[in-house]
């Protein structure tokens, strides 16, 4: 098994200058800037992999500790290539073209003993497809990590806790209501409650798109939850459609303070807390 | 073992909860409770929880049952100061403590109390 990498293992020794420039034409064109980032990025590469192949590394074995420096510099170069907005396409490709000039190289070293070639050159193609696989996997991580904090950031933007009058908070909910989702709006809002001492919440859903039971059941759990606290709540934004809906599925919204309008809950708010607003004209 | 003081302020017994509830505090808490609202002929009993910070299904059970030995004593509970994950947990155990009432902290707890002593003074 050793034997057959050895062929390769000696090209990259002699020939890493020719072989890093035949890499290079195989790529697509590019400016000169990422053209020399490309190339760095090449010989730190094959130095790498050259080390761990003199090593004894297998890379049938390539999740073992003996290739965790190459493993390394493919994880640093998918995750600069996904954060300047490459496609894992280009990525994997990158490595691949690796293979052709290895091949010629390859070729041209055991044109004498053709009987070695085969092994050696399918040695050379698992090696460098060892090398795209992980190239993809970790840009397909790095794309997931970016998705995950995304959606966290949306999450924590689209759930602020508002003070509306002395003793009156409300949420405007916005999008889609998930179990996590609720929950995040749950506990900011019975934070705030504690926080203030406001006697009174409202939950707005004029910008939930629809209701069904799965959303009236965690709107239930939150208007429970709040009462625990001691506090009231109010559920407005209510549209007509939500309204039938509701009613349809045969939700039981029964002791629970419902209002069609943000300004009327805002108002059936004030008269509970025993506010009462004039107009001079 | 532990056991939870009741004090009496006028009309009102106050239980303060300061310790983790076990299940015999709280078995305990209940029959002392009933005694002394028999023995004092109380109209109110608030129970603050501003410190408790792990509930289970047991200690809420507790409070419902609290709640309605008083009421059929003829006194008010009132349960105040739930912290918010205490909430978050008995709703997530299906616990609405239907029946009890609750407020944000002991001050509007008395406000509550004084105000179902003069609705039932009304009544009679």
């Amino acid at each position: 098994m050793k034997n057959d990498y050895a062929p390769l293992l000696g090209a990259l020794r002699d020939e890493e200058e020719p072989i890093i420039d035949e890499w290079m034409a195989e790529l697509p064109g590019a400016d000169v800037g990422a053209r020399r980032a490309a190339r760095a990025e090449a010989s730190e590469l094959l130095r790498k992999l050259r080390e761990s192949l003199q090593a004894g590394a297998d890379p049938e074995g390539f999740e073992s500790a003996d290739w965790a420096s190459v493993r390394d510099t493919l994880s640093g170069l998918s995750r600069s290539r996904a954060a300047q907005g490459q496609t894992a396409e280009a990525t994997s490709l990158f490595v691949l073209a690796l293979k052709k000039p290895l091949f010629a190289s390859l070729q041209r070293r055991l044109a004498a003993q053709p009987e070695a070639l085969g092994p050696a050159l399918w040695s050379l193609s698992t090696t460098v497809d060892r090398l795209a696989q992980h190239t993809v996997s970790t840009f397909q991580q790095v794309r997931e990590d970016i998705i995950r904090r995304q959606q966290e950031e949306l999450l924590e933007l689209s759930t602020p806790v508002v003070k509306l009058w002395e003793g009156v908070l409300a949420v405007p909910m916005i999008g889609v209501l998930d179990s996590s989702r609720t929950q995040m709006v749950m506990e900011a809002l019975l934070q705030r409650i504690v926080e203030t001492g406001s006697g009174l919440a409202i939950i707005d859903i004029t910008g939930v798109p629809t209701v069904d039971t799965l959303v009236a059941q965690h709107l239930l759990k939150t208007v429970t939850a709040i009462r625990l606290m001691g506090a009231d709540c109010i559920i407005s934004g209510i549209r007509p459609q939500i309204a039938q809906t509701i009613v349809h599925l045969g939700i039981d919204l029964q002791g629970v303070s419902t209002k069609a309008t943000l300004a009327d809950a805002l108002s059936l708010a004030l008269q509970k807390t025993g506010w009462r607003i004039t107009r001079d004209k | 073992m532990d056991r939870i003081p009741i004090l009496r302020m006028g009309e009102t017994l106050l239980v303060t909860i300061q310790v983790d509830m076990q299940d015999q505090t709280a078995l305990t808490l209940q029959d002392d409770l009933a005694g002394q609202i028999a023995k004092t002929g109380a109209s109110g009993v608030m129970i603050d929880i501003s410190a408790l910070e792990i509930v289970d299904s047991f200690v809420g059970r507790m409070l419902t049952s609290i709640s309605g030995i008083a009421r059929i004593l003829s006194a008010t509970t009132v349960v105040v100061g739930m912290q918010p994950a205490v909430a978050i947990t008995l709703v997530e155990l299906g616990l609405s403590l239907e029946g009890v009432r609750t407020a944000l902290n002991v001050e509007r707890g008395m406000e509550l109390l004084q105000r179902a002593r003069e609705e039932s003074s009304l009544g009679h």
